[in-house]
Formats: C-alpha cells, structure tokens, sequence
C-alpha cells in the first residue's frame, strides 16, 4: 500500500479519518477531563485544610 | 469469606489501590490500542463488500460496547450503593457516568459516520441506533439528576435508582439486532465459537475492545479518587493523604 493509498483509504477518507479523529479526541477529553477533575478534588481539600489551620491560629 | 468485599467498600483503600493500577492500566491500553490502530488500518485487509470504510469498525465497535459495559458498572454499582448503603458504590457509578456517556456519543457519531456511506444516509430510527441513542438521554439524566440535588446522598440515590431502571435498555441494545428488522449488522465478535470476521481483521479488532477495556479502567480510577476526595474530605485520612 502506498501513503497516498494509505491516506485516501480506497475513497472512503472522508468517512474514516474522522472517526479515528472523534475517538482520538474522546479519549483525550476522558484523560484530561479525570485528571482535572481529580486535580480540582485535591485542591478544594487543601484549601479546606488552610482554611482550617488558619481558624486554629 | 466477603473481607475483600468489605475492603473493596473502604474508600482509603479503594484510593490507594486505584493509584496503584492506574499506571498499568493505562500504560496496557497505550499498548493495545497502540497494535490495534497500526493493524487494523495498515495491515488487515479491506472488506470485500465494505473496502476500507470497514475500519471504522476498529473504533466504533469498542465504543459501543464501552457504552454498554460502563452503563452496567454505574448500575451495579448504583445498586450496590442503594441496597448495602456502601458510599463507594455511589462514588463508582459517579465516575462511570460521564465516561460511559462520551464512549455513547462516540459510538452514535461513527456509526453514523459509516452509515452514510454504507446505508446512503447518517441516521435511521432503526432499533440499534435508537436503544443507544436512548442510552445516551439515561446517561445524560443520571448526571443531570445527581447533581440536581442541594444533598449530594439524596442525589445518589436517584441517580442510582434510575440508573438501575434503566438498564433494561442494555439488553434491548444488545439484542435488538435479533428482536426487529435492523439495517444494523448483527454480531460478529461475540459469536466466540464461529467468528464472523478473518484472524486479520479480528485480532485489532480484539485489541482494540481489551484497549478501550483498560482505558476505561485508568480513566475510572482517576475520576473515583477525585470522587473519594470529594466524598471524604472531612476525614482524617484525606488530610494525611492530601499532606503526604
């Protein structure tokens, strides 16, 4: 198979490219989309944990 | 006999446990999904009926079925949540909801993307296509319905309970390919004992479902910590965790 072969991908290109492409971009909103939510859970602790420290001083 | 069941239902462990899997699980779906893609799109061979547009078959069919299997962890877990009262299984079904949701989005829009070609239009309210399409309004309502409520428990419980209800809807989806008239093709991977597809074909096909399997697995374990942090961050345990 050649790259232009490949990439055209027998005349279906317009169909196959942007599935693989939405996909793509499914797993990639998952990953940051966990992690920022993760990220934003360990944030609310520490700041309840300041919080706390500073109503103890 | 259930002390791994009651271990499984600590949040500190469950916490500490989903770090330790997260790297595998995420380094193993980087491996499979990373096979699969190479061999699905350079080296199986194009469908003597489909030709190349048969390749969407390499992301369509493990979204679908991702759609399926993470509706039944949130329903399970829903449950287990509502009859044991056990807080984990409520912080599950949490983290499964929106990652089950954007696996139905993704199966709806590259099936409708092979569907024009195939089919000659992007949709028809054809069994298959509108059971998934109604799991993504359950989706939808399950997050929607958790977070309709000012006490995150009472949340919980709706949320779980309609998503118990609605997983009726799962073995519509499956077998309604057999039940009604369908565009949609029937099974081709589940029939284990007579595959329907070529070794060269099936193989990245496999892998890619194991690959999505283990995403999913990397990708739950990261939302459950935050739910767990979210859920627990007035016990001692969070502190020191969170300190450390």
């Amino acid at each position: 198979m050649t790259t232009g072969g490949f990439w055209a991908m027998g005349g279906y290109a317009r169909f196959v490219w942007p599935c693989f492409a939405f996909v793509g971009a499914v797993l990639a909103w998952n990953l940051w989309s966990a992690r920022s939510s993760a990220a934003a859970a360990r944030s609310r602790v520490r700041r309840a944990l300041v919080m706390a420290a500073h109503d103890q001083s | 006999m259930w002390t791994w069941f009651y271990r499984l239902a600590s949040p500190p462990y469950v916490y500490r446990v989903a770090a330790l899997w997260l790297p595998w699980l995420l380094g193993g779906a980087l491996l499979t999904i990373g096979y699969g893609l190479i061999d699905g799109l350079v080296f199986a061979p194009p469908d003597y009926q489909q030709g190349d547009a048969f390749r969407i078959i390499y992301v369509h069919a493990p979204s679908a079925w991702l759609s399926l299997f993470a509706y039944v962890t949130m329903a399970v877990a829903g449950g287990i949540g509502l009859i044991w009262r056990i807080k984990i299984g409520h912080a599950v079904a949490a983290a499964s909801a929106p990652i089950g949701a954007s696996f139905t989005l993704a199966a709806l829009v590259t099936g409708s993307l092979w569907g024009r070609p195939m089919w000659g239009t992007y949709w028809a309210w054809d069994p298959r296509l509108t059971s998934e399409l109604i799991l993504l309004f359950l989706y939808v309502g399950v997050m929607a319905l958790r977070s309709a409520f000012d006490d995150p428990n009472r949340g919980d419980r709706a949320a779980a309970l309609l998503a118990v209800v609605g997983v009726v809807n799962v073995p519509i989806i499956h077998f309604s390919v057999v039940w009604w008239n369908s565009l949609h093709q029937g099974a081709t991977v589940a029939k284990l004992g007579k595959p329907q597809m070529p070794g060269s074909m099936l193989w990245p096909l496999l892998a890619m479902l194991l690959g999505f399997m283990l995403f999913y697995g990397a990708v739950l374990c990261i939302r459950l910590r935050g739910e767990v942090l979210n859920r627990e961050r007035q016990s001692a345990w969070v502190r020191e965790a969170i300190k450390s």
